[in-house]
């Protein structure tokens, strides 16, 4: 079994991300359970998504303690709420930063930075100051991980974006090139 | 069709195929998506349900009871402090023999104000005189809105469809869409004899004096006692068109276990995964979930629980100055039969995460006594 774990501020689109990487995984056969987190969330506040993925039925349903990948939208809460804390031995986290790998020092796991926002903000993803990040992070999550095919991805974003398809579409390609690990 | 479903959407699609012709909802978190995805279906022209606007949610079973009563099928959602607010008109379905089909989100009750899952909602609706059904997956949830209508109608008493705050409401999982047509072929349209109708005029809820309210109320309880066996014939019809089942309870590795846990809705799916777990080490532990809790099935549950030696029982709920709900009724079933040790913990309130450790220190906790007077309170900081 994969648990993956999704750190955003409300309104940067972490449940949709949520939804969005359980469908892609979902047309490649595997099984998915995919929540978020279980808060009153509000914008602008730290909010989690969970997606679980297993080769046969899932039948646990406690949250995500050790996931084996982390992904945050916001830099900012590195400091503030720690998602890295958790992550399994040799798991990966995945950042939207506009910064190299080697700003991030943590133990036992291993970094890729992508400047999701960037590219968001160039796609007109939300606005300069806000950008809807999701999309573009998941883009980079496909390269770094290989766990999915970027076309499944993209077909999902193609399912469930809920405006701006192409625009998504490209910012998930975009980022699939651009990640750095 | 299989597709990735919230277990809110899973109602709203059980709604759907049940062909609902008359929808009332209030919203209220964590129901919203399973109203919202209704409005958007009756929008669409998908579903053809009128779908009346209401202020309340005793306005919104109110509505569903008018429906009925009128022989349409009726459908209604809600969860915690909504379903508190329905609380007359429940007894007023039930009574009037209406088969109307709910959804419920478990949810704890306020204050302190907790969206999260607690069984203690629809638990203190137990004497209403609605069947009750607690689903542990998004599947189950779909399915049992389907089979419930087709029970309903046949015995004239409500269903509510219990399913975990955000455990299932909000989490994604593979659901298998039925088809429309294999759903009309399990469902006929409702059609009852006696209705409300300007052409054939009668009167309904009328003055029940002394002399007769008794055998009215042994009749709404020989219902309910007659629906275990039409639960169990309409899963069979239904297991025949779609090939799953589910029971009034589920028994998992029962038959030679030594401990048995008792659970409902998604504490069971910890604890299958704990139970293999332990099966893989030799360990003869079993499970025996209870998906029907009203009608109360006391037969199987006598069944499965004829060889165990002790119980550990799991309450997402705790009755005030009594005990944990299922404990306590599962104690009820085994009076007069056996007499084998029931540990009854409280777990999981307000939504409280019950992890397989939980589970593992709970069959611990069993294994190491030999009796508990009273329930345990699993967690609870010091």
């Amino acid at each position: 079994m994969i648990e993956i774990k999704i750190h955003g501020r409300g309104g940067q689109g972490s449940v949709v991300a949520g939804k969005i990487l359980a469908e892609a995984f979902f047309l490649e056969n595997w099984f998915v359970q995919a929540f978020p987190e279980f808060g009153t969330e509000r914008r602008g506040a730290p909010v989690s998504a969970f997606v679980r993925i297993a080769r046969k039925q899932i039948f646990i349903k406690s949250n995500v303690y050790k996931p084996d990948y982390v992904i945050v939208l916001d830099p900012s809460l590195i400091k503030t709420t720690q998602p890295q804390k958790g992550l399994k031995k040799g798991g990966w986290i995945l950042i939207n930063s506009p910064f190299s790998v080697e700003e991030y020092k943590f133990e036992n796991c291993r970094v890729a930075v992508v400047d999701a926002s960037k590219i968001a903000t160039h796609f007109g993803l939300g606005s300069a100051t806000s950008p809807i990040v999701n999309t573009a992070i998941l883009g980079a999550f496909a390269r770094v991980t290989g766990l999915f095919k970027l076309e499944s991805l993209l077909k999902s974003i193609e399912d469930f974006a809920p405006v701006k398809k192409s625009e998504n579409i490209e910012a998930a390609k975009q980022a699939f090139e651009e990640v750095l690990f | 069709m299989k597709k990735l479903l919230i277990g809110n959407h899973a109602v709203s699609y059980g709604a759907m195929l049940s062909r609902a012709e008359v929808i009332a909802a209030y919203p209220i978190t964590p129901q919203t998506q399973v109203v919202e995805e209704l409005a958007e279906l009756c929008a669409s022209g998908k579903l053809k349900a009128q779908f009346i606007k209401v202020e309340s949610e005793h306005s919104a079973m109110s509505a569903c009871i008018g429906a009925a009563q009128a022989g349409a099928r009726a459908f209604t959602a809600t969860s915690s402090q909504g379903l508190a607010l329905m609380h007359e008109v429940l007894h007023w379905a039930a009574n009037a023999r209406l088969p109307i089909v709910m959804a419920n989100i478990n949810r704890a009750m306020a204050p302190g104000w907790n969206i999260w899952a607690d069984h203690i909602d629809s638990l203190a609706q137990r004497d209403t005189g609605w069947m009750q059904f607690y689903a542990e997956t998004n599947q189950e949830v779909l399915d049992t809105i389907i089979i419930a209508y087709k029970v309903c109608e046949r015995v004239l008493l409500p269903a509510m469809i219990n399913l975990d705050a955000f455990f299932l409401s909000h989490t994604a999982q593979s659901v298998e869409i039925p088809e429309q047509d294999m759903v009309d072929e399990f469902l006929p349209p409702y059609n009852p004899e006696i209705k409300l109708d300007p052409d054939d005029p009668r009167a309904f809820g009328g003055l029940l004096p002394p002399k007769y309210y008794m055998e009215m109320r042994c009749k709404l309880h020989s219902a309910h006692r007659n629906a275990l066996k039409i639960i169990e014939e309409e899963e069979k019809n239904f297991f025949k068109i779609f090939k799953r089942k589910y029971g009034l309870v589920d028994e998992f590795y029962t038959k030679d276990a030594q401990i048995i846990i008792v659970t409902s809705s998604t504490i069971t799916s910890t604890a299958r995964e704990f139970v293999m777990r332990e099966r893989k080490k030799g360990r003869k532990l079993g499970l025996l979930k209870v998906r029907v809790f009203r009608p109360f099935p006391f037969e199987k549950i006598r069944g499965a629980l004829k060889n165990c030696e002790k119980l550990v029982v799991i309450d997402r709920n705790i009755s005030y100055g009594n005990a944990g709900i299922f404990a306590t009724e599962i104690k009820s079933a085994l009076y007069g039969f056996r007499n084998v040790p029931v540990f009854g913990f409280v777990a999981g309130l307000g939504g409280r995460d019950v992890q397989l450790e939980d589970i593992e220190g709970m069959v611990d906790f069993a294994r190491k006594k030999n009796f508990s007077k009273d329930e345990i309170w699993w967690g609870l900081k010091k």
